[in-house]
């Protein structure tokens, strides 16, 4: 193990892999930084640093940098795919996956079954993602509910440095279409991660928590708000079970249902609006799979239905927090 | 140099008070003052003001991340836009934009755009009602150099040529898209030359003279008004801050932004234009700087006193009913 951020580790990652696999290409906005300038390649290496390092290494073939061009970015990586490479490409904030959606809803999801069963697209397109730092309205979305809800892409979203290098390990081994979500307010989170070659498989949920009294349901930045609001409650003898489901496509069906059958209460927290939502999705499932365990009604802590506001005291409103999920805990735990 | 004086020191204003705006936000910025990214205009006011002295408060424009420039161009309250900058209640759009989403409807300024090539599809749309409404308006976008590799920037502009619109297509090339050399990522000799290819009348101007920016959009938005179609221009400018406040800048040379305050500052530019043809007396020039720094003073001590916006605006004004 070694101690390292949640960026240290992403990057580490890129470099075993691109050392690994001849295959595995970076692409994208400044991920060389700084190429066709004064300051000339690698003087940025990722507006957050997470590219840093590739060019030096496997140089201008492999690791390239794009003009401002997500349609572009996302379709050259979804044809290198289909052409026998395991491009990695970079899209410097997921609310520019609104540019590129026909790429990803209508080609890299869908070739795979269309083309029956014939081609594969082992592409991963890593974004940042999230709320928190007032970067307003079209820079702090999360729109990893919209990719879940693609039949054909999966959707990884670490939520710890040892994650970050596990998932992406796998999503870049993975032969079909992997959403990578980095919440970008985690990148300088510092974690152990194992050394050398580890990999976090797909489908499988990490319990960051056992308790008895309720379930705790969340991804990337709402683990850690879930877990302080758990720790607000030990001292009143409540206990929670956290579950970080890791991929929100494939999702851990067995390891939530589980968890309400023990705990009989679920809360779902996520940083997107409601409607059609992740939290949704999963409260769904509990409510129709394990309904006959439940003892109080299944709860919800997420954004409300409205865009990201850019004012500070607008975007703490919008997000859950530590004491929002508190009091819905209370509340459900006390529900009779 | 055919402007009047009142022409004159109203541009000199406009481009100061951009200035100042911007040097008094990257001072808070450095403080932690003002939260968010924000991508500061400093160096291409002439460009801004040069364009939008030709345009009438009715006329459109579209702006980019970079926009505060285009908004006090175009008209926009500048304390507002300072109360929004610092998310207060009564700024421009009530605290819910913030630097990349200005926008002030009554002035004909259809935001400020966090995407990166998001504005000449509105513009053009602009420039589609501007028609129908057939009272001889125009709408404009401005847009980067790095704006113009995006897909919807040219499906705009072809949309525009087939449909004969009174839109006018801006680029701004300060040397970077984003942090990346323009040259790597265009692939064609210029901007101008691809927009061209639309069958687009397109010109190519220095933007660090005021002069030269306002006489070449002067033709283009006559051109536009009269009904002959789209048109664009590309400007050769600088920006003297980096593509975001925080950006190291080390991928620039290391006396490029100094090279280029000494000897492409646009207001200096100006300036000794003016005296030296004995427009405007270097005391009437003071005289508005002093004017300047009082209004971005008071603006900036109103909204770092304004209060925040009530928590109960999360949920309002996303849609007009519901």
């Amino acid at each position: 193990m070694a101690k390292m951020s949640y960026r240290e580790a992403l990057t580490e990652t890129l470099h075993q892999e691109m050392a690994n696999d001849e295959n595995v290409i970076v692409m994208g906005e400044d991920v060389v930084g700084g190429t066709g300038s004064p300051g000339g390649p690698e003087a940025i290496g990722g507006v957050f640093g997470v590219t840093g390092g590739l060019y030096g290494k496997f140089g201008a073939g492999r690791v390239i940098d794009m003009p401002i061009s997500e349609a572009g970015i996302a379709g050259t990586a979804a044809g290198a795919a289909l052409a026998g490479k395991r491009p990695v490409a970079e899209i410097m904030f997921a609310d520019f996956i609104g540019l590129c959606m026909d790429q990803l809803m209508n080609q890299a999801a869908k070739f795979r079954y269309m083309f029956g069963g014939k081609a594969t697209c082992p592409m991963v397109l890593r974004t940042s993602y999230g709320a928190g730092m007032q970067a307003a309205s079209q820079h702090s979305q999360s729109p990893h509910p919209m990719v879940t809800a693609i039949p054909g892409l999966k959707v990884a979203m670490p939520s710890t440095a040892a994650d970050a290098k596990g998932l992406l390990t796998t999503a870049i081994r993975d032969d079909d279409p992997v959403i990578f979500f980095e919440h970008k307010t985690l990148y300088g989170l510092q974690g152990e991660v194992p050394e050398g070659d580890y990999l976090v498989p797909f489908g499988k949920a990490r319990i960051v928590s056992e308790g008895t009294d309720c379930t705790l349901v969340a991804t990337g930045r709402m683990v850690s708000f879930c877990e302080d609001a758990a720790k607000a409650l030990a001292a009143d003898g409540i206990s929670c079970d956290i579950i970080d489901p890791r991929t929100t496509s494939p999702l851990d069906e067995d390891a939530i249902l589980d968890s309400v059958e023990k705990t009989g209460r679920l809360i779902v927290v996520d940083e997107t609006p409601p409607r059609c939502s992740f939290a949704a999705d999963v409260a769904a499932l509990a409510a129709s799979e394990v309904f006959s365990s439940l003892k109080a009604p299944i709860k919800t802590v997420t954004g409300p239905h409205s865009p990201v506001p850019f004012a500070k005291e607008l975007e703490n409103a919008f997000l859950p927090s530590p004491l929002k999920i508190k009091a819905v805990i209370e509340k459900t735990v006390k529900y009779s | 140099m055919q402007l009047a004086r009142q022409e004159l020191e109203q541009a000199y204003r406009q481009m100061k008070t951009i200035r100042d705006f911007e040097d008094h936000l990257h001072r808070e910025i450095a403080k932690g003052t003002i939260g968010g990214f924000t991508h500061l205009y400093g160096g291409q006011e002439s460009i801004a003001v040069g364009v939008c002295e030709n345009l009438k408060r009715t006329d459109y424009i579209t702006s980019t991340h970079r926009g505060h420039g285009h908004c006090i161009a175009k008209g926009c309250d500048v304390k507002g836009m300072m109360k929004e900058l610092y998310g207060r209640a009564d700024g421009l759009c009530k605290g819910k934009g913030g630097s990349m989403h200005v926008a002030d409807m009554d002035v004909g300024m259809l935001g400020a755009n966090g995407i990166v090539g998001g504005g000449p599809p509105l513009a053009t749309g602009a420039a589609l009602a501007a028609k129908l409404d057939a009272e001889g308006g125009v709408a404009l976008s401005f847009g980067g150099d790095g704006s113009c590799n995006q897909g919807p920037v040219f499906e705009s502009m072809n949309i525009a040529a087939i449909l004969n619109l009174p839109s006018i297509y801006v680029y701004e090339n300060n040397r970077y898209s984003e942090h990346t050399g323009s040259s790597y990522v265009i692939a064609s000799e210029s901007i101008a030359s691809r927009v061209e290819a639309f069958g687009i009348h397109t010109v190519k101007a220095n933007g660090f003279d005021f002069f030269e920016v306002h006489e070449v959009m002067k033709e283009l938005v006559a051109m536009a008004r009269e009904g002959k179609g789209p048109c664009a221009v590309e400007f050769e400018t600088t920006r003297f801050y980096g593509h975001f406040e925080g950006d190291p800048q080390n991928y620039r040379a290391p006396d490029e932004v100094k090279n280029d305050r000494e000897n492409n500052d646009c207001i200096k530019i100006f300036r000794s234009k003016v005296t030296e043809a004995g427009l405007l007396s270097d005391e009437d020039l003071d005289k508005i700087d002093s004017e300047v720094g009082d209004l971005i003073e008071v603006a900036a001590e109103e909204a770092a006193a304004a209060p925040a916006p009530s928590i109960d605006e999360v949920t309002t004004d996303v849609y007009v009913s519901y």
